[in-house]
């Protein structure tokens, strides 16, 4: 049986590349992209959690973080093609109007 | 065979089904009219709250859904000022609704109500599960809300950094819950803290995995709150969102975040403390945001010339001294933090509405086109001021004793408790950053009233604004000198929150 540290590994280097992908990343599609890895990194250690300790509710809140995800990346769609309608563009840089 | 099915007791949830069925019902009739209706949806969506209000004084305490939907005064507390804020909120909108989003109305009500049912979830949560589902409920509508003006490029830009910073801050979020769970065993807050108190956890002890999740939470919470150094996101969507749901955002996201950051880290992980990390060292985490809030959202406030970026500013402040009531993790804490909440709601959501109500007259939210206001519309100006100097806490206004109950339930614990020398540096810092926020507060006032021009314009509020603007002034006169309901309806919280004795 493959112990949970291995699955507890991947999800950390998963959430690893999703958190330094939103930081680094300048393209609003791909740092959504890593924000989902970041989800399904989360999703992965739960799963792990849940079969190791034969408790049903980390299942249960994978799905509901599915759905979740679904409903954000719907919202965060649309408001992508928003903002490439009014700026032709949807690299972060350029987002700079606001400011203090 | 027999399944042990849970009670469901749906009753409880009777205010919430109700405000979606509502958004629904909002949504249907601006879409039947053929978006050809007027103010009607608005003032639609203010009975259905008004309706969910009083829903939520029939219903009465009570368990639901097994242990998953509490109803008890914590919940209930915060629940009115869910319903408060989004009350004040849409009857700030009216204004906005007939300048910029005649054609979407209908939506723009409908999330706003979506948006105040996972409020009111999230209230009534007891669990991770409930707590990150009733979060997302909350701020996925938000996103769409602070972008509503789609051909604002301000406005786009605005909601677009709010979704990243939202969906960043609650993937981190997800991941620290998914520790949680895995070192706990259990989804449940209350499980949770019987697992850290026989120091029982699955795998052993470690506690750097432990300290790593109950960041990413805090991180993800500070995200909702906008305490530093997660703030940066607030400023940019205050001034860019739309002015009601800037209002909205400022206490009804700061409320979410509040109860959020209450139920888990005060109510759920008291009981956890590794070796190297005493429960009174929770207290001094919490104390470290809170005084990095009060200090950068005093100081940066000051230079702004944009009044809703200013109010941005001094949100994070707020936020900073209402996380002062929670360092002292007592009953008398969290009664204060209540307690501030609920005077929080009158006098910002007031000065967000004046705020509206100027900008849809003008179009300008530059505090310098305020000049000369008191002598074309005396009255407007009064109010306004009134509001702002509550903000700042001037004696015989509410916000004097919302800060007074904080930095009292601080200075008590520390009496009480040894080693507390940092308490009363806190109190300090506060009250010096109080100075801070008087001066930007009052320069507004200054510059409505002591400017030697006469300002071009003479502001006439719609009906319901005026109605916010004097709930939002009978609130603060009124709780200022008669605290004693509030207090009280406050003081019932920490009934239902357990702390340490």
């Amino acid at each position: 049986m493959v112990p949970i540290s291995a699955y507890l590994i991947v999800a950390v280097v998963l959430f690893g590349i999703g958190t330094m992908g939103v930081l680094i990343s300048r393209n609003i599609i791909v740092l959504f992209m890593c924000v989902e890895l970041m989800l399904n990194a989360a999703n992965l250690a739960l799963i792990a959690f849940s079969r190791s300790l034969n408790i049903m509710d980390g299942h249960a809140f994978v799905f509901l973080v599915l759905t979740v995800a679904a409903a954000e990346a719907a919202v965060g769609l649309a408001m992508v093609i928003t903002i490439y309608n009014n700026r032709e563009s949807i690299n972060i840089d350029r987002f700079n109007i606001l400011k203090w | 065979m027999d399944f042990p099915f849970p009670e469901y007791n749906l009753q409880y949830m009777l205010p919430e089904i109700f405000l979606f069925v509502w958004a629904l019902v909002v949504i249907s009739f601006d879409l039947l009219s053929k978006r050809n209706n007027g103010s009607t949806t608005g003032y639609l969506t203010l009975f259905g709250i008004a309706i969910a209000g009083l829903l939520l004084g029939l219903v009465g305490n009570g368990k639901g859904f097994g242990k998953m939907f509490i109803n008890d005064n914590v919940a209930v507390f915060f629940k009115v000022i869910f319903l408060g804020a989004a009350f004040m909120a849409v009857g700030s909108s009216f204004g906005v609704m007939q300048k910029k989003i005649v054609n979407h109305r209908g939506e723009f009500y409908a999330l706003l109500l979506m948006s105040t049912t996972g409020m009111m979830f999230l209230s009534s949560s007891q669990e991770l599960l409930s707590i990150y589902l009733g979060l997302e409920l909350t701020t996925i509508p938000l996103f769409a809300m602070a972008a509503f003006y789609k051909d604002d490029k301000l406005s786009v830009e605005s909601g677009i950094k709010y979704f990243i910073i939202g969906a960043f801050s609650s993937a981190l979020m997800v991941y620290g819950m998914s520790f949680l769970y895995g070192l706990t065993g259990s989804t449940d807050l209350a499980q949770m803290k019987v697992a850290f108190f026989k120091t029982h956890l699955q795998f052993g002890d470690m506690g750097i995995v432990m300290i790593l999740a109950l960041i990413m939470l805090a991180a993800g919470i500070g995200f909702k709150l906008a305490l530093p150094p997660f703030h940066q996101w607030a400023p940019d969507v205050y001034e860019g969102a739309p002015t009601p749901v800037a209002a909205f955002l400022s206490v009804g996201s700061k409320g979410a975040g509040l109860i959020a950051f209450a139920k888990i880290f005060v109510d759920g992980l008291y009981a956890y403390h590794s070796p190297d990390m005493a429960p009174n060292d929770w207290g001094m985490l919490i104390g470290i945001l809170a005084i990095a809030a009060m200090v950068l959202g005093n100081v940066l406030a000051i230079r702004q010339t944009n009044i809703k970026r200013m109010l941005a500013y001094s949100s994070i402040a707020q936020a900073g001294y209402i996380m002062i009531g929670m360092v002292a993790l007592s009953a008398s804490g969290i009664a204060s933090v209540g307690f501030y909440l609920f005077i929080y709601l009158f006098a910002n959501m007031g000065a967000f509405a004046a705020v509206a109500v100027f900008e849809d007259m003008t179009g300008s939210c530059q505090i310098k086109s305020y000049a000369g206001l008191a002598r074309t519309s005396p009255f407007f100006s009064a109010v306004m001021a009134v509001f702002l100097l509550s903000l700042a806490g001037i004696p015989p206004l509410a916000g004097f004793l919302a800060k007074y109950y904080v930095f009292a339930s601080v200075v008590d614990v520390a009496q009480r408790s040894a080693d507390s020398s940092w308490m009363y540096w806190m109190v300090g810092i506060g009250l010096l950053t109080t100075v801070f926020a008087l001066f930007y507060y009052a320069n507004v006032i200054k510059v409505m009233f002591f400017s030697p021009e006469t300002s071009p314009y003479k502001v006439e509020a719609p009906l319901p604004a005026k109605a916010v603007l004097a709930i939002g002034v009978i609130g603060v006169l009124l709780f200022g000198l008669y605290p004693e309901p509030i207090l009280q309806f406050a003081t019932g919280i920490s009934s239902s929150l357990h702390f340490m004795p």
